[in-house]
């Protein structure tokens, strides 16, 4: 048998709003002018969260806090894509796109407090707690998009992960489950360039991390994770293609302009003029430059915005301060099990007695 | 309407049940579809509910991960994983999600997920085909572990599993698959986290589970002493009432199991044991397990498991002793 090629394939790349601030109109999603500024809003949001919480953390206020300081295009764009009852699965870094889900701030400051109730996700939400341990969620959001499958339901699963977790066996399981089973999954990766330290050429050998869809017959696809309009264009393609079972790999090519978490220092491993040249890409910067030129944004508009999500996020620091204060440490016994098995009610009893000679 | 069944034909019985009963359960696997799964324990599931029954890819962090998702859209999955050893490749998924789920999330998401895996030795498998983790298992916070030692608590216990609301490591002694046949009542629920005084007695305690069971029953049919024989059957959330209560009344007691003695349930349960009946003892307890070595190849397989004899000896050092 002769040598023959058998299959080809290609990875395409995406990008609608480009740095300069200027839009391809052929691919421009439409969106209504308030639906652009509400995604400028959550954008802003998450950015101050970010912000506050940072200087909360230095203030010694808040445990470790992993920032998304500068993928809030590829967050809020891909959040917005998503329909009301479609999930979330996030990992722990996707304050950004779960404020978008309605996910209240208070929530994610309590879970950076050290706090369970900061995972206490109402039913209809449709979410997952964020997931610790890097690249497991993924096969979650395969099982939710199956489940759905399984039950015919339009309900699509949206999964958040990053350039790291590309090198984890459980990625690529949960792709190709999706593939085998026709979730109704969509896998975003967020490719910020960095694993805390370790730079994507010493992740991996691969061109794109698109491609990492191909082996599992999956499609896979690659987006300037720093345009929240390609973002949002790209991912809500690949939703509708969910819902007809077919899951989609998509690559955000972004920046993580921060560090990795509070307790990481990006200075030790990169230079500042890279960051430098990452700032001038800023999503929420470029994204800006569009609305005014497009009319839809002045000083004052620009103001109010600040002025309300300041104004939440301080609300919230409150809410969560005061959440903490009444924070009961027997809860913990309390939901290992649906019942309390009776070697745990000892243990909870002794808990109550601590400091007693019996405990 | 109780049929005499084998521990397998229990396990396959008790999925079929499970799926007629509830639209929710989805069993799933390597090779548990068209092949029926490899002890054959889901053969004919497939043919009869094609909607609900899945052969999996070869992956079994996969096969635990997808099970979050599943529950999480308001499924039961019920997982087969091949071997109990394989279930390494999933430990992860098992202790950083399945087992913690309800906890880290205050009640708000839960993972109702049975694993069933065929665990063990005796069979003259595979090497890597007869562990016996259990406790590890049982060190995992949230997670119930089951081990039946009979086709009728097999089924019984199942059942409480799959509908349980928290997820359940359902571990089968390979070796009682096909060891023996049992009635086994229809629609037959058993309490989990109950141990089952299996014979009554006033001399002698002995705990026992899964295939070592049957080898202390066959010990104990041999010797004229009026033992009291416990099953645990949930290993983890264990029923230490029922094992303290006796060991008050007996004095005397004999833990046994297949796997590894050190960090061994034996340890745990001898120091509730310490614990709830230290001042009832009259002897200090034994314990008969398996060597703290890997299970060897089938070849020596036999050498390693604990058996009669040897528990045989065990009751009477504990008799003698005080």
């Amino acid at each position: 048998m002769p040598r023959e090629d058998i299959a080809q394939f290609t990875i395409r790349s995406v990008q609608v709003l480009a740095e300069d601030g200027t839009v391809d109109e052929d691919l421009a999603p439409s969106l209504s002018d308030d639906e652009l500024l509400d995604c400028y809003e959550a954008m802003k949001r998450a950015r101050r969260l970010d912000e506050r919480a940072i200087s909360l953390q230095r203030r010694g206020e808040l445990g470790t806090y992993a920032p998304a300081i500068g993928q809030e295009a590829a967050q809020v764009g891909s959040a917005f894509a998503m329909d009301e009852d479609d999930w979330i699965v996030p990992s722990f870094r996707e304050q950004s796109a779960l404020m978008v889900r309605e996910t209240p701030p208070q929530r994610i400051l309590e879970y950076a407090m050290g706090m369970e109730e900061g995972a206490d996700i109402p039913a209809d939400e449709h979410a997952l707690p964020p997931a610790i341990p890097v690249g497991t969620q993924p096969l979650h959001a395969a099982g939710v998009g199956w489940g759905e499958a399984i039950q015919e339901s339009p309900n699509v699963a949206l999964t958040y992960f990053g350039d790291g977790a590309t090198s984890e066996g459980d990625v690529y399981e949960a792709l190709n489950f999706a593939g085998v089973y026709g979730a109704q999954t969509v896998f975003l990766c967020q490719n910020n360039r960095y694993a805390i330290s370790t730079r994507l050429e010493d992740q991996t050998a691969a061109e794109t991390l698109a491609q990492k869809a191909i082996a599992a017959g999956i499609d896979g696809v690659r987006v300037d994770g720093n345009d929240v309009l390609g973002v949002y264009r790209i991912v809500s393609e690949a939703i509708e293609r969910a819902r007809d079972g077919d899951p989609t790999l998509v690559e955000a090519l972004t920046y993580r302009r921060s560090m990795h978490t509070t307790s990481d220092d990006p200075s030790v491993y990169r230079e500042a003029a890279e960051e430098d040249e990452w700032e001038a890409r800023d999503p929420i910067v470029r994204f800006q430059v569009y609305l005014e030129n497009r009319g839809l944004l002045d000083e004052e508009t620009k103001a109010t915005i600040d002025e309300r999500v300041d104004s939440e996020i301080a609300d919230a620091i409150d809410r969560a301060n005061a959440a903490r204060d009444e924070l009961d440490p027997a809860d913990m016994f309390r939901h290992v099990y649906a019942e309390q098995p009776p070697e745990l009610e000892r243990q909870a009893a002794a808990f109550e007695r601590k400091g007693d000679s019996d405990g | 309407m109780a049929d005499r069944l084998r521990m397998v034909e229990a396990v396959r019985e008790t999925l079929r049940a499970e799926l007629e009963r509830d639209d929710s359960v989805v069993v799933y696997g390597e090779d548990v579809g068209r092949a029926g799964g490899v002890f054959r324990a889901t053969e004919g599931l497939l043919e009869a509910y094609p909607d609900r029954v899945f052969d999996s890819p070869v992956a079994e962090a996969g096969i635990v991960g997808v099970g979050v998702g599943l529950a999480a859209t308001g499924l039961r999955p019920v997982a087969e994983i091949q071997f109990q050893s394989f279930l390494y490749q999933g430990f992860h998924q098992l202790a950083q999600h399945v087992a913690r789920i309800r906890s880290r999330t205050r009640g708000t998401v839960t993972c109702p997920m049975t694993i069933r895996t065929p665990y063990g030795g005796g069979i003259h498998a595979l090497e890597l085909h007869s562990e016996s983790f259990e406790a590890g298992f049982a060190h995992v916070p949230g997670l119930t572990v089951v081990v039946p030692a009979s086709p009728a608590e097999t089924a019984g216990l199942l059942t409480a599993s799959v509908r349980s609301p928290d997820p359940v490591l359902f571990l089968e002694p390979t070796r009682l698959y096909r060891s023996f046949r049992e009635e086994v009542p229809a629609d037959h629920e058993l309490p989990l986290g109950e141990a089952r005084i299996v014979d009554s007695g006033e001399d002698l305690t002995i705990v026992a589970w899964g295939s070592m069971l049957r080898e202390t029953l066959a010990a104990t049919a041999e010797l004229d002493v009026d033992i009291e024989v416990i099953d645990p059957r949930t290993i983890s959330p264990l029923d230490t009432e029922t094992i303290v209560e006796s060991v008050r009344k007996t004095g005397r007691c004999v833990v046994v199991h297949e796997a590894p003695r050190t960090s061994g349930m034996a340890g745990e349960i001898i120091s509730r044991i310490t614990e709830g009946a230290f001042y009832y003892l009259e002897a200090p307890v034994e314990r008969i397990t398996g060597y703290d070595v890997p299970v060897p190849l089938f070849a020596r397989e036999d050498a390693y498991l604990p058996d009669a004899d040897q528990i045989e000896g065990g009751i009477r050092r504990v008799l003698e002793n005080g």
